[in-house]
């Protein structure tokens, strides 16, 4: 049996409600919280690739440089709140970012 | 009987997949950003099975040598109390296990059953088959090349371009995707100013030099020149007073 689009699909659709799974799990701790996130990116770039091989169409690659740019700019800028906060609460508990009672 | 790429897909999605799973496990954040670039090393051997060599090399060379570097350091740098952070872990585990299996079961059922494609026809050259609008977005060189590879006997209706994939994607990057890689640049520049301006701070203890103040002087300001009358010293020699005694 040959491997289809439908496994590459899966593959994402697994890795995807995995990350959906540590965000939820993971509700106080900020950098696991931006790992699942970065593993949520992996999985729709997987889609974006399977895609363009199976459809031949290579624009879809295309789509998934820029979206390892986006991911890079946000991670780098998630890391750098992430710095601050702990510089202020000398911890990365979610649950204490209640500073504007929103 | 599988042949060799059915098999290596699986070994990839397996180990990328319980390497996901550690990922949102592990006790330790260290591990799970050491788990995460085993993720991602993985991620870019099965983007190597669908022929997607530029973005698989990029995967390597900018997730796991800049962005979890990063995380790495940061990880390192914090001093984080594990207990306080896993407080409430099991207490979610049932909920989110349930929902995370309903998406990906759900998911699989529709996906695996919609999209039976197998692979497209590949031909003599392992490289990424083309439709012909983006053939005809090409310049000449590139598409000349195309056309002449459909030109030959045994292609069917698949357009196969001789460029390698990231001569293709360099190409169609710098051709029809001029703008938004210049957008790209400037989002990643926006990042680094950010990222920047978030963590610098000016330490009050710190020494430091301002130029501009050292600029502005003025030598009246350094050297204060005081009016006194000038008065002789009184003398009076030791030496005398000794001989006198």
């Amino acid at each position: 049996m040959s491997i289809t689009l439908g496994h590459y699909l899966t593959l994402g659709a697994i890795l995807f409600a995995l990350s959906v799974t540590g965000i939820f799990l993971n509700r106080k701790n900020l950098i696991v919280l931006l790992m699942a996130i970065e593993l949520m990116l992996l999985a729709v770039n997987m889609n974006f690739v399977a895609f363009s091989h199976y459809l031949g169409d290579l624009n879809g690659q295309i789509f998934v440089f820029f979206i390892l740019t986006v991911a890079a700019a946000e991670s780098a800028i998630g890391l750098a709140i992430l710095v601050q906060l702990f510089r202020n609460k000398s911890s990365i508990n979610v649950d204490e970012l209640n500073t504007l009672k929103g | 009987m599988m042949d060799v790429q059915s098999a290596l897909f699986y070994v990839f999605s397996a180990t990328m997949l319980f390497a996901a799973f550690r990922v949102i496990t592990a006790r330790n954040p260290v591990h799970a950003a050491l788990y995460l670039v085993l993720a991602f090393f993985q991620a870019s051997g099965i983007w190597m099975l669908l022929r997607a060599e530029f973005l698989s090399i990029a995967l390597v060379l900018v997730y796991v040598g800049a962005v979890m570097v990063l995380f790495l350091f940061v990880v390192m740098m914090l001093d984080i109390n594990i207990d306080s952070i896993r407080q409430g872990f099991w207490k979610h585990f049932p909920l989110a296990a349930t929902m995370g299996a309903v998406i990906a079961l759900e998911l699989a059922a529709v996906l695996l059953g919609g999209f039976r494609i197998s692979e497209p026809q590949m031909h003599a050259a392992p490289s990424i088959a083309v439709p012909a609008a983006v053939v005809a977005s090409m310049p000449v060189d590139v598409a000349s090349a195309a056309v002449g590879a459909a030109s030959a006997p045994d292609v069917g209706h698949v357009v196969v371009a001789q460029a390698s994939n990231t001569k293709e994607l360099g190409v169609l990057l710098y051709t029809e995707y001029l703008y938004p890689v210049q957008i790209a640049a400037l989002i990643l520049l926006v990042a680094l100013i950010a990222a920047i301006a978030l963590t610098l701070r000016a330490r009050k203890d710190s020494k430091y030099q301002n130029p501009a103040d050292q600029v502005r002087v003025k030598a009246r300001d350094r050297v204060a020149l005081v009016k006194m009358e000038a008065v002789k010293p009184p003398f009076a020699p030791a030496a005398e007073e000794e001989k006198s005694a």
